[in-house]
């Protein structure tokens, strides 16, 4: 409807054009349109060609973040575990597209992107209040709020769903949702805010004090996730029977059609952060596919060389933590650095995810530390080296000219402010998250009791069986 | 009148089966177990986490017939489970008390 309305100047003008004979016959002639008004419908047309592009894209983004979380990482966490806690490991990711939606909705959105202090965003978009069609500057200017809105979204919603891969086979149903709520709104949204928000302290593009560079959320999803995730194996301690029982994943079939999801769903969520259908979103999708494909062989010659056979698993589990490592320097890194970034990933979290974790002995169930925490981490220093001007032109002084990023643009003490980053995120998390594991288990209790624990949580937290052969 | 009970590998099940069909014998019941003799187990490793596999998949195989044809059985089925490689499996053999068609009440060799 909108690009119909912009288009009535130009049919006005069509017909003053193709009709002289019918206007000369009747009394007045109109005055034909000036040169001004004609630019200026000529400007409206364009404009709104590219928002009806964009927007497009970050409708479809949107979506293909949303497919991370259900089925993606429900699927991935799935199989990962026993095939007694299916059902509820699925769960933890499934609800949380609920339950946080309407978090974003009521405060959370407002409390990322609306102006407020360095840390957190103040109410003004309450309930969503004045998100509307109209576009906000500040962050999309060419397309709706409401698209901005509902994209970002996704991102909060993923993001919780990924600590559930420490705490899986052994939290209380009750206290995951509280967990939830209070680490979204303690830990998620104010992160968000200082890297993305207007005004925020790590946000370098609007005057951060400690400019970061964070395309698609390596500190703010994978770093606060992923460190988070570590803190609840600790507290939450190991499953009953970790690691004498066998403990195998009960279906790495649905574990790899679940990374598979999570490949194709990466594109929205690191392209998608282009927040439009530009260059720049090209160049993140590259960026994204080639470390994700160098992570993959990471991770399965690392361990080929170690254990003597290439896992399926071990394939899988490189991609997740490349698509990771990548995340926060996808719009700023060319495809060769990307497909290095990847690889050291692949490699990296191998050992993390294996040697160093039987090292210390914390059971992180599904390795969530280990691949997001470590990736995360990994991939947000060295988009400090790697980042360059001649893939993203975000950064100008005041005459307009382009401003060197990363090492590679000889900005070297960028790597220093993705480690203030990377500090602060670590500290968020940690500290956020022993606060509020300790409020859950003042409240409900975090930990599953003896008994439900052995049963499987899908039958003692959901009164269901994940697989029902007899019926 | 015998029980034969064996344990074989589930990828001889088919040829198995059509070499007992083919010298007559149509009634049998087999269940999917699993087991070890003397065949060792096998390790699997998940991202690191060594586990070792040693109750492996096997079929069991139950079939009750009449004593002159208990030989001919055996040494059919042997010959149909048998690659010579360890993991082949075993054939008990057991008296039957008696037999009961529920059908009709059919008793003996008669029922089966």
């Amino acid at each position: 409807m909108k690009a119909y309305q912009c288009l009535k100047p130009l049919s006005a003008l069509v017909q003053a054009l193709l009709l002289p004979g019918l206007v000369l016959a009747q009394t007045a002639a109109p005055a034909a349109p000036s040169l001004d008004a004609r630019l200026a419908a000529v400007e409206a047309a364009a404009k709104s060609a590219q928002s009806a592009g964009d927007n497009a894209w970050m409708l479809t983004s949107a979506a293909l973040v949303l497919l991370m979380t259900g089925p993606g990482l429900a699927l991935f966490y799935g199989g990962l575990v026993r095939r007694k806690n299916v059902l509820s490991t699925m769960m933890h990711s499934y609800i949380l597209m609920a339950v946080v939606s309407v978090l974003w909705a009521v405060y959370g959105y407002s409390m990322v992107f609306a102006e407020g202090n360095v840390f957190v965003g103040d109410l003004r978009y309450l309930f969503l209040n004045g998100v509307g069609a109209a576009p906000n500057p500040d962050y999309a200017p060419t397309i709706p709020q409401q698209t901005f809105m509902i994209y970002q979204l996704m991102f909060a919603v993923i993001t919780p769903a990924l600590i559930s891969g420490a705490y899986a086979e052994r939290i209380k149903f009750k206290s995951m949702l509280l967990f939830t709520v209070l680490w979204s709104t303690l830990v998620y949204f104010p992160m968000a805010h200082m890297v993305w928000g207007k005004g925020g302290l790590l946000n370098a593009f609007t005057g951060g004090s400690i400019p970061c560079f964070d395309f698609a959320g390596g500190t703010v999803v994978h770093i606060t996730s992923g460190v988070s995730a570590l803190i609840c194996a600790l507290y939450l301690g190991k499953r009953v029977g970790y690691p004498s029982e066998a403990m195998k994943p009960h279906s790495v079939v649905l574990s790899c059609v679940g990374a598979c999801l999570l490949w194709v769903g990466w594109f929205g969520f690191n392209a998608g952060s282009a927040l439009a259908a530009s260059g720049l979103a090209t160049s993140a999708f590259v960026a994204t596919h080639f470390a994700t494909a160098t992570a993959t062989l990471g991770w399965m010659l690392a361990e080929w060389m170690r254990t003597g056979k290439p896992s399926v698993l071990g394939a899988i589990s490189g991609a997740v933590a490349g698509l990771v490592a990548i995340t926060p320097a996808s719009g700023f890194v060319q495809p060769m650095p990307a497909m290095l970034i990847g690889f050291m990933a692949g490699v990296f979290c191998y050992f993390m995810a294996t040697a160093v974790k039987h090292m210390f002995g914390y059971d992180d169930t599904l390795d969530a530390f280990g691949v997001h925490g470590c990736g995360g981490t990994l991939g947000a220093i060295l988009t400090g080296v790697f980042a360059t001007n001649l893939v993203n032109d975000g950064l100008k002084d005041a005459k307009g000219n382009l401003q060197p990023m990363g090492l590679v643009d000889g900005h070297g003490v960028q790597v220093l402010y993705q480690c203030g980053g990377v500090l602060i995120s670590w500290v968020l998390a940690i500290v956020g998250t022993l606060v509020i594991l300790k409020v859950c288990d003042l409240v409900f209790g975090v930990r599953a009791s003896y008994e439900e624990e052995r049963e499987g949580l899908d039958l003692s937290m959901h009164g269901e069986e994940g697989y029902f052969l007899e019926s | 009148m015998k029980k034969i009970e064996a344990i074989i590998q589930p990828f001889k099940l088919d040829e198995v089966k059509q070499a007992l069909i083919g010298i007559g014998i149509d009634g049998m019941t087999i269940s999917e177990v699993r087991g070890h003799g003397r065949q060792k187990g096998h390790k699997e490793v998940y991202r690191g986490q060594e586990y070792t596999v040693d109750l492996l998949p096997k079929v069991r195989l139950e079939l009750v017939i009449g004593d002159d044809l208990i030989e001919k059985a055996v040494d059919t089925l042997a010959a149909a489970a048998r690659t010579g490689k360890i993991g082949d499996g075993k054939i008990f053999v057991y008296n039957v008390a008696d037999a009961i068609r529920i059908r009709n009440g059919d008793r003996g060799e008669a029922a089966i």
